[in-house]
């Protein structure tokens, strides 16, 4: 036999009664912070020695929000008696996050790992113009930029 | 009132002093209360029913001054009066609901003395005098020039006069009972009481009108106009109602009558149903301390019934017109004649 049941309009009392009784979910957000997943898209972070200023984040990216420039240096050749390495140096890498709409191409794009997400969300500003962050700037959030999770239980390992 | 304070201060009181002290005191406990039924259940309750914490940050202390530094923003901001309007009585309407509010407390005894007036139609004038904001919510509607606020007047002029009579059926029952019409009186009866002859608690006499109390609760949610028989401001439908085209401190005498009228009828059930400022008086408490103590209990009474109020306020959603209109003519109204009939039964049979 089935349970008689409230009817739903003294049932729906209890609810608001009961979730009165239980403690917010509530984070007092400048007083305590919650620990964002560490998948999530807060802020892009560049590891500048693996970029090569090859452009392709530039040129992918939908909003044209990274400012990329670059020059040549001769570099000593690796051998004896070889001819003088060519290298690109990067000179200017800015992301104006007034822009970025945070799709993550240019992360998915670079072929040579310098860009990674970083879970900071931190880094609002008074003023607009601000949000154009330099090189040094996007370097430094490569601190908060979390270990890669360990690889799924017979995922292939990449040799 | 005054004796207590001669009690207290062995001062000698004239008449004009009386009337002074009484008109503050009255002028006071309207906005009082508005603030306290606000920040205890609007901005609490209603926000830990909804799994969050509301203010917190305002005051220091669980954002006690939010209400506050709101009131102090409408003061602020601009009068505007629409340009259509019927500029008189557009000023003039919120002023009327929020003097409906004042007229009620007239009444309601909080200690043995402590009263403005005893009247001895107390029960009659208190809903009486509560009726007169449909005025003023007509008025204000009418002179907005708004078609949702003369919508949402309309409304609310249906609604309150629908409630009125079962809100009115729901306290004959206690005046048969009590014999009396006066407020204190009533408290009398129930303090002084005894259930089959057993006097430990007095004689609430929400164990007899239990079906009067449940009315005039349904009544007064509706003559508040609050969720589910908030039609009149449904905020979905007609954007605030009356109040639409109202800013700065005319929208604040709105929010003020809205929440000290909620005060006000609970003030007024905690009296009829739950025995008012007295405590039992087989306790053998003495007069003099409940001058001091009535307060105290009337108000923790009051909170009770608030409670009760606001819950279901935060809880259900809003009714359909036609819902509100049947509820009250083809439910409340019979219910509330079959109550008075049963009273008036038990009352010639014992």
């Amino acid at each position: 036999m089935r349970k008689p049941k409230l009817p739903g309009v003294i049932g729906g009392l209890g609810i608001t009664f009961k979730t009165m009784l239980k403690p917010a979910v509530t984070v007092q957000y400048p007083h305590e912070r919650e620990d964002p997943p560490t998948r999530a898209r807060g802020v892009i972070a560049l590891k500048e020695e693996n970029c090569t200023v090859c452009m392709l984040c530039g040129r992918s990216c939908p909003d044209w929000c990274i400012y990329i420039e670059g020059h040549k240096e001769k570099r000593p050749p690796r051998r004896e008696g070889g001819r003088d390495r060519t290298v690109s140096v990067l000179d200017r890498f800015d992301i104006d996050y007034a822009l970025c709409m945070y799709c993550g191409i240019c992360v998915e794009v670079c072929p040579f790992d310098a860009l990674f997400w970083s879970p900071d969300y931190e880094y609002s500003e008074s003023n607009i113009a601000k949000l154009l962050h330099d090189k040094r700037k996007l370097g430094e959030w490569m601190e908060t930029v979390p270990e890669p999770e360990p690889l799924e239980i017979g995922a292939e390992v990449k040799k | 009132m005054i004796p207590a304070v001669h009690s207290l201060l062995a001062l000698e009181i004239g008449w004009g002093t009386t009337l002074a002290i009484k008109t503050v005191m009255i002028l006071m406990i309207v906005p009082l209360t508005a603030l306290v039924l606000g920040y205890v259940f609007l901005l609490k309750m209603m926000s830990h029913m909804q799994s969050r914490l509301g203010p917190m940050d305002p005051g220091g202390f669980h954002g006690w001054f939010q209400l506050v530094g709101d009131g102090i923003k409408f003061i602020q901001k601009e009068d505007i009066i629409p340009g259509e309007a019927d500029r008189r009585v557009f000023a003039i309407a919120p002023a009327i609901v929020v003097i409906s509010t004042f007229l009620v407390f007239l009444v309601i005894p909080a200690g043995p003395d402590i009263v403005v007036k005893d009247l001895n139609v107390g029960v009659f004038y208190a809903l009486a005098v509560s009726s007169l904001s449909v005025i003023g919510v007509l008025m204000a509607g009418w002179a907005s020039a708004n078609k949702f606020a003369l919508l949402g007047a309309l409304r609310a002029a249906a609604q309150l006069i629908a409630y009125e009579l079962p809100l009115l059926l729901a306290v004959v029952g206690v005046v048969i009972q009590c014999g009396t019409m006066n407020l204190q009186g009533i408290v009398a009866f129930q303090s002084t009481g005894a259930i089959f002859g057993w006097s430990g608690i007095g004689f609430p006499l929400i164990f007899t009108q239990f079906i009067g109390f449940a009315l005039f609760l349904i009544a007064s949610q509706a003559e508040l106009t609050q969720t589910p028989f908030d039609m009149p401001v449904a905020e979905s439908e007609l954007v605030a109602g009356y109040m639409v085209e109202y800013t700065g401190f005319r929208f604040l005498f709105f929010f003020i009558g809205e929440f000290g009228t909620a005060f006000a009828f609970s003030a007024i059930a905690a009296t009829l149903y739950l025995g008012g400022w007295a405590l039992p008086a087989s306790w053998g408490i003495s007069l003099g301390v409940m001058r001091f103590l009535g307060p105290l209990v009337l108000f923790a009474k009051i909170m009770a019934v608030s409670f009760l109020m606001f819950w279901v306020r935060f809880t259900y959603p809003r009714l359909r017109e036609d819902q509100l209109q049947a509820l009250a003519w083809k439910f409340l109204i019979p219910i509330g004649l079959i109550n008075i009939l049963l009273t008036g039964v038990f009352k010639v049979a014992f």
